[in-house]
């Protein structure tokens, strides 16, 4: 028999506050040794705290085809930075 | 270096000129610095040099665990043994990391671990040579490692994302490999006795010349060298990094009191850097053909640990299969 085990993604949350991060991927038989082998892994230096691990296969992600049609609406855009409106000299704060 | 003479598949490196439109585009991006990820286009020699590359790195850090492994059981205090276990653990988490980044270019795991068992895949020569004392673990740390700090740095900014955040983390860790060998060595040469120093010698003369290979021959000819630098997976020449480890290596030398085995290594005011001895090319093309000191145990070694894990990876695969099928039936 040869069948190899599935590729999980791992994410750490590397201190309490901060978003969980992608850090890599390892393989493993089920989501238990998922996050066994993903502690082994990433987190020999105290790097985390929490892990999260997904399937790759379940991941979804966008083309590099799509880039421009998602992200170029954002770039004329800005307006939407405070650093697009000046305050007067006179008002100290905002 | 950890990934020797890759070959890269051309014959010359073209000009912007001679490239299609999409290939143009690829080269342009890599000229800017831009990262290549793994879902971008990109030509196939790039994909196929990569994982040739990158596996090679990731088989040298999975087989360099066994010379070290070997001293584990016989480390002369439970301080250097937790150390020295660390330091191997890190090496398999290096070769996960790196495996992982190969895997982002479509091939598998399990496909490049059976090349390396078939023969067909390389990793760095500097393994296939035995550790015959403790001074050989305070060694292979202050040099292999360092040598191999060397190139990695570079590496960091390489062109493919995965490849490059990899070497990020294995950098971080490195230092503190390069650091513990260095600080054995002290142990020996400076506060033991004179058997101890004279162990630290013998260990120096056998892997001053076998590190200094580690960069590989001379490639400030080869087309394979320019094609990968133009691809920006390899950064700075085999002879450029070689002459800053020596330069690097020289005084750490001096400090432990002991001799670098090579009568011309000499400091050249003009050049501003130290120049050494010629280099025995045929004892490194034997040792890649598979004739080294340990070449044949090594690869027996790791076909080994793998034949008599597989039970162990069919039952958990199994396992997990059986679950799944419960879960879903009860559901």
């Amino acid at each position: 028999m040869k069948k190899e085990w599935p590729l999980w993604e791992v994410f750490i949350r590397s201190q309490h506050g901060l978003a969980h991060k992608h850090v890599g991927s390892t393989h493993a038989p089920d989501a238990e040794m998922a996050i066994k082998n993903a502690r082994d892994v990433y987190t020999r230096r105290n790097e985390g705290v929490s892990i999260w691990v997904v399937k790759s296969a379940d991941v979804v992600a966008s083309s590099p085809g799509d880039k421009e049609a998602l992200f170029e609406p954002a770039q004329d855009k800005i307006y939407r930075h405070p650093t697009f409106f000046p305050v007067p000299e006179e008002v100290k704060h905002m | 270096m950890y990934a020797q003479m890759v070959d890269t598949g051309a014959n010359k490196v073209r000009g912007l000129e001679e490239m299609s439109a999409q290939e143009r585009a690829f080269q342009e991006r890599i000229d800017a610095g831009i990262k290549i990820e793994p879902k971008d286009w990109m030509p196939e020699a790039y994909r196929k040099t990569l994982i040739r590359q990158i596996s090679q790195h990731a088989h040298s850090e999975i087989v360099g665990m066994l010379p070290e492994g070997n001293w584990i059981s016989r480390a002369p205090s439970l301080k250097r043994k937790a150390i020295l276990l660390a330091k191997v653990q890190d090496e398999a988490g290096h070769g996960l990391y790196l495996y992982s980044a190969a895997e982002t270019l479509g091939v598998s795991r399990d496909q490049l671990v059976d090349e390396l068992h078939a023969g067909r895949a390389k990793y760095s020569s500097i393994f296939n040579y035995p550790t015959l004392t403790w001074a050989d673990i305070g060694t292979i740390g202050w040099l292999v490692d360092g040598a191999a700090i060397m190139n990695q740095i570079p590496l960091c900014r390489c062109s493919f994302g995965p490849y490059s955040r990899a070497m990020i983390r294995v950098c971080k860790e490195e230092s503190f490999h390069q650091r513990q060998g260095y600080d054995l060595l002290i142990s020996l040469c400076r506060d033991g006795t004179a058997e101890q120093k004279a162990m630290a010698q013998d260990a120096l003369n056998r892997w001053w010349w076998p590190a200094l290979m580690m960069f590989g021959p001379s490639d400030a000819e080869s087309v394979h060298s320019a094609q990968s630098q133009a691809w920006r997976i390899k950064i700075f020449s085999n002879d450029e990094l070689r002459q800053r480890f020596v330069d690097q290596t020289v005084p750490q030398a001096e400090y432990l009191g002991l001799t670098i085995p090579d009568p011309d290594l000499k400091w050249n005011a003009e050049r501003g850097h130290y120049d050494f001895g010629a280099i025995d090319w045929d004892e490194f093309y034997n040792v890649l053909k598979g004739n080294g000191p340990c070449n044949r145990e090594r690869l027996r070694a790791r076909r080994q640990a793998w034949e008599d894990g597989a039970w162990v990876r069919d039952a958990a695969i199994a396992h997990a299969e059986k679950r799944a099928a419960r879960t879903a039936q009860a559901a």
